[in-house]
């Protein structure tokens, strides 16, 4: 059974592509045969932050057109034989997409037994937004702690619940996840930034785990390997984190804390 | 006139009906629907009588008819013995039926008869009501297995419910009244035409009443709304003081203004 999950938001520049590229490369490092689509067409931004970009030849809109089979324009991973990468195309835009095109690919990855399916969506909520969205079986809501940002997740998680393939047949509704990233318990404490508790409050949502804020994910996005191959750095254990969590294991939430100095260490103080 | 309420669309099918239950429930069941039952209510005059005097009756009957003759002609009555009864006057059924025919208005129905009376008005095809509870006379039983009590719905409309989170930019719209059991977020419209009942965080807006009814309220765990409305007098969120969310309240509409209350 092929598993489809869109990573989504509403805003632009919360994290999709990089939870995208995370999340994927950690299913297909556990094993499981997972594709990446990235349906931001015009703004193509996944196969650079997954590295793949000079081995691009097709595109998903090439695959709708029948310009190209879906195996022509998948891309294997460097780093994981498990993963494969379908671009978006630079030079259309996203009115190129279509909704049988687009079922017609998650058909067929189904076929060639892919077990997870990554839909990277855009911003907004348009065509691009709507396509990455529609056919999902869970929903990965990538949230910054900031109230605009809520505000349009909220927005998303009203679409998913009227708008997508399972709401429209009367099917269980998608699953839906709250992934709250670039989270700062220091400015959470003096007050610039909505708690956990906050963001949960508003979107009484499930939440599968915190990313901090850390500069890993700009070296990792600068040097197009996901952040989750880096396994010392804290946003790389937090996207490890999320995908056990999401395969069923039981582990429990980290980087909601602030971190304690050694002196703090010492004496239990907060 | 009074208001009351009975089972009233009458089947078009006479030879469903005057089969037996069974008959009619298996044919319904094999069968597309045949006819349905639903509940109406409907404004009938009801004759109370005073006296057992049938000539004055008949005379005062028709003085009243004549003064609006169209209103009158072939309506509907239910006629009331109850007062002669407890004076010990039992008027002769059968031919106050026939007064009141002659004067064009069509009887269907008796209330406060005794058991004598509300056979002889069964026998001429006119049901048989009940009074209000106490003043019952004591063969109320065999009475009630002669006529069903009639289904008291006041409301056509139904409630609604929801227990899913309502989330920004979604509406819903409820006919009847509206429960809530999740939260509603801020740029959410919830909107009904009765009553609105959100057992939860209410952070978008609220419009009860929507087609007038002053009478609506809104009923609130958790009160934080960027706007609340009943029958069109609406408060902005700047209006509503802070310190009622977190609690049960409820909005009511006193002329104009909106009050909040606590519910305690």
């Amino acid at each position: 059974m092929t598993r489809i999950i869109v990573v989504t938001s509403g805003k632009g520049g919360v994290g999709k592509t990089t939870t995208s590229a995370a999340i994927a490369m950690g299913f297909a490092q556990k094993g499981h045969k997972t594709a990446v689509i990235d349906f931001d067409v015009g703004l193509r931004n996944l196969d650079l932050i997954m590295g793949c970009e000079r081995r691009v030849v097709y595109d998903i809109v090439n695959v709708i057109y029948g310009e190209a089979t879906l195996n022509q324009a998948l891309i294997r991973d460097k780093h994981c034989e498990q993963l494969y990468i379908l671009p978006a195309s630079q030079t259309r835009d996203k009115d190129a997409l279509s909704q049988e095109g687009v079922g017609q690919i998650l058909e067929e990855l189904a076929a060639k037994d892919f077990e997870y399916v990554v839909c990277d969506s855009p911003a907004g909520i348009e065509k691009g937004a709507h396509l990455a969205m529609y056919f999902a079986d869970d929903a990965f809501v990538v949230t910054n702690p900031e109230v605009a940002s809520v505000r349009d997740s909220d927005r998303m998680l009203g679409i998913l619940s009227s708008k997508s393939r399972r709401a429209e047949q009367g099917l269980e509704p998608i699953k839906e996840y709250l992934l709250l990233t670039r989270y700062s318990p220091e400015r959470v404490r003096i007050g610039e930034m909505l708690s956990v508790a906050d963001v949960q409050d508003i979107l009484s949502l499930h939440l599968l785990g915190v990313i901090p804020e850390s500069k890993s994910v700009l070296t990792a996005s600068n040097s197009g390997m996901p952040v989750i191959l880096d396994e010392k750095s804290d946003a790389g254990q937090a996207y490890a984190d999320i995908v056990a969590r999401y395969l069923g294991e039981d582990k429990p939430h980290r980087f909601i804390e602030e971190k304690k100095g050694l002196f703090g260490k010492f004496f239990g103080s907060k | 006139m009074i208001f009351f309420i009975s089972n009233v669309k009458l089947p078009t099918v006479n030879n469903a009906v005057a089969s037996t239950d069974t008959d009619r429930f298996s044919k319904m069941s094999n069968n597309s629907p045949i006819l349905e039952f639903k509940s109406g209510s409907f404004s009938v005059p009801i004759l109370i009588l005073f006296t057992d005097d049938l000539k004055a009756i008949g005379q005062q009957l028709q003085e009243k008819v004549d003064l609006a003759p169209e209103f009158f002609k072939n309506s509907p009555l239910i006629f009331d013995v109850q007062e002669l009864n407890k004076q010990g006057y039992p008027v002769n059924i059968p031919v106050l039926v026939e007064i009141i025919r002659q004067s064009g208005l069509l009887p269907t129905g008796i209330r406060g008869g005794n058991a004598q009376q509300n056979k002889a008005a069964l026998e001429l095809l006119i049901p048989v009501y009940s009074v209000h509870i106490g003043t019952t006379p004591p063969d109320t039983q065999k009475q009630k297995n002669i006529t069903p009590e009639p289904i008291v719905d006041v409301s056509t409309a139904t409630t609604t419910l929801i227990t899913r989170p309502i989330r920004s930019g979604q509406r819903i719209y409820a006919s009847g009244d509206l429960v809530v059991l999740a939260p509603v977020s801020a740029g959410a419209e919830i909107m009904s035409e009765g009553n609105i009942h959100i057992y939860n965080t209410l952070r978008g807006r609220a419009l009860a009443g929507v087609q007038g009814n002053t009478d609506a309220r809104i009923f609130c765990s958790d009160l934080q709304a960027e706007l609340i409305s009943i029958a069109g007098n609406y408060k902005i969120s700047e209006d509503i003081s802070s310190t009622v969310g977190k609690k049960s309240v409820q909005v009511y509409l006193q002329g104009h203004t909106l009050i909040i209350q606590d519910i305690v």
